[in-house]
């Protein structure tokens, strides 16, 4: 005897198939709903402060009046603040990966800081601001210096750093650890001539998108309590800066309407450096990614 | 002939050491396995070996999945240690010291026991450098030496004639057999004393494993080789030597014509005629 019955599985065929129709119309909203949602926002910047982007916008510091404002120190600072960043993060992110993945035995206890490296990403930024106010400009006395946003900025991005650079490490194949341990190397050499080669795409690709997040970051250095308006450019590591998001917030903050157009013309800008880092992202990715 | 085998064995059969074969006095022993035990964790992965492994003889190491030989073949190099959960009691004298002893660094021991993999595992480098690879880790770095190595090791391995025009090219590109003779040559480059060989040919194609098989022939002049394999035919054309593994235990040892043509033990000539595994 059959157990499928035709009659039912047939009227039932008519609604499974509308049902599977209906679910795809639903993704396809969610979809269309972020991407509409995104074009509007990018329509109303360009916009509005395509008119204020000029060289002049680029070489000015920052002033009184808008149509004199220019982002000048916002951008060399932030720059400023990557250069500490850049090293700060990378350095101590893909060390602590290699230790977790090569190093580490597998037991509770290095679970437990694996799963909380995973935690601490999610910690809002503010969080860390209050951090690095605390620890870095009250504590080592480094005030209100590139050096000691850098520092805070690194802290932010480090579980993000460390958790790319583990997955990129741990996708390369055993089997090629294996073959230069065959050959009587050491874990160190292993790792540099073999694990590193292979994972560093991974590690860069991770790397300079967390960094993307830090130099959009405002939170922190609003708790540090960078300046805005400043008129010289930072000497030093030590030097006062200010940087892109604290300009453009506090241009969005003023009344004067024009302030808004040029706070959009800072956004176009700092976009545009966003852009450029993800897109070196992408071409490192693409470039240079190891398949075996 | 066939005679002969049969008093040999008869020999083995009433003094009663399958796992002893009947050694000509003349071999040197390379490996000697002493009461060798293994856990992976709670499962008791080899238990009491007794073998004794010669120079210049090729070793085929055969038995139904799961039963240890491949464990046995990474001990033989300390390899077995990248599973965290192992312990191991008993020796393995190599060259007179007992490799298992915490003093004798696997890095040490690595450089004189080479390995070959199951799949072929080359470097995402260039076929020079694959080849250089061992020999720069321990510190050669003079160019012409290194040239030397790289020409030897790949005629050694029977691959110089394919790839001599492409040495910078990635090794990527070569096919799987040629692959696995690259790894073959990069092995020899250290020049080892012993190459293990895990199931070298079975991932590749007849007329790669053909040629294998005879670099293996060739070797066993220079090298003494242990070969796990799952092909029995394999381990009858080219060993001159077999152990039978079940359930982590050395059924049997001897030659390899004995072990095919009149084994021991039941257990023995029921796999080899493919009663199970």
């Amino acid at each position: 005897m059959r157990y499928m019955d035709d009659t039912v599985v047939m009227k039932r065929m008519t609604k499974r198939i509308t049902f599977n129709k209906v679910w795809k119309s639903f993704f396809f909203l969610a979809t269309t709903f972020a991407l509409v949602t995104l074009v509007i926002l990018l329509y109303r910047i360009v916009t509005q402060g395509v008119d204020y982007l000029s060289i002049d916008f680029l070489t000015n510091f920052a002033s009184r009046f808008a149509d004199k404002a220019g982002i000048k120190a916002a951008l060399i600072g932030s720059l400023w603040l990557m250069a500490v960043v850049a090293p700060v993060s990378i350095i101590l992110g893909v060390g602590t990966a290699i230790y977790l993945e090569e190093y580490a035995k597998k037991n509770r206890l290095n679970d437990f800081i694996r799963m909380n490296i995973s935690n601490l990403a999610g910690v809002p930024s503010i969080v860390f601001g209050l951090l690095g106010l605390t620890i870095f400009v009250r504590m080592l006395g480094l005030g209100k210096s590139v050096l000691a946003a850098g520092f805070t900025m690194s802290l932010l991005i480090l579980p993000v750093i460390i958790v790319a650079a583990q997955e990129a490490i741990r996708a390369v194949p055993n089997e090629q650890r294996e073959a230069s341990y065959g050959m009587g190397a050491t874990k160190w050499q292993t790792i540099v001539h073999v694990v590193l080669p292979a994972a560093i795409p991974g590690i860069l690709t991770g790397s300079i998108l967390a960094m993307s997040r830090a130099i959009g970051e405002t939170a922190p250095l609003v708790v540090i309590g960078i300046p805005v308006i400043l008129q010289f450019l930072p000497n030093g590591l030590l030097s006062q800066f200010t940087a892109l998001p604290m300009q453009i917030y506090d241009w969005a903050k003023r009344p004067q309407e024009a302030f808004q157009y040029v706070a959009s013309a800072g956004i176009l800008v700092l976009m545009t450096v966003l852009l450029l880092m993800n897109s070196i992202a992408i071409f490192i990715r693409n470039k240079f990614q190891k398949r075996y | 002939m066939v005679l002969g085998v049969k008093e040999e064995n008869t020999i083995v059969k009433s003094i009663h050491t399958a796992t002893k074969p009947s050694a000509d006095v003349a071999k040197k022993i390379v490996y000697d396995t002493r009461n060798l035990n293994l856990w992976y964790g709670d499962h008791h992965g080899l238990k009491d070996i007794n073998l004794s492994i010669y120079e210049n003889e090729v070793t085929a190491i055969i038995g139904p999945s799961g039963c240890g030989k491949s464990t046995y073949l990474k001990t033989l190099n300390r390899m077995v240690e990248l599973v965290p959960s192992v312990r191991t009691s008993g020796e393995i004298v190599y060259r007179e010291r007992n490799i298992l002893d915490k003093s004798y660094t696997v890095e040490e021991l690595r450089t004189r026991v080479g390995m070959v993999f199951q799949k072929p595992n080359p470097f995402p480098k260039s076929i020079y450098d694959n080849i250089a690879y061992g020999p720069r880790i321990h510190g050669i770095k003079n160019k012409k030496i290194l040239d030397e190595i790289v020409e030897k090791s790949l005629r050694g391995a029977a691959i110089w004639d394919e790839v001599k025009d492409r040495l910078n090219q990635n090794a990527y590109g070569l096919s799987g057999g040629q692959q696995q003779r690259i790894c073959i040559a990069r092995c020899l480059a250290i020049e080892p004393d012993v190459i293990l060989m895990d199931e070298p040919t079975s991932a590749l194609d007849p007329i790669s494993t053909l040629k294998v098989e005879e670099l293996v022939q060739e070797l066993k002049k220079d090298y003494s080789i242990i070969i796990v394999t799952h092909n029995m035919q394999q381990a009858a054309r080219i060993s001159d030597r077999t152990a039978f593994f079940l359930s982590g235990e050395v059924v049997e040892y001897d030659k390899t014509d004995v072990i095919f043509q009149t084994p021991a033990d039941q257990r023995t000539e029921d796999y080899i005629s493919g009663r199970f595994g």
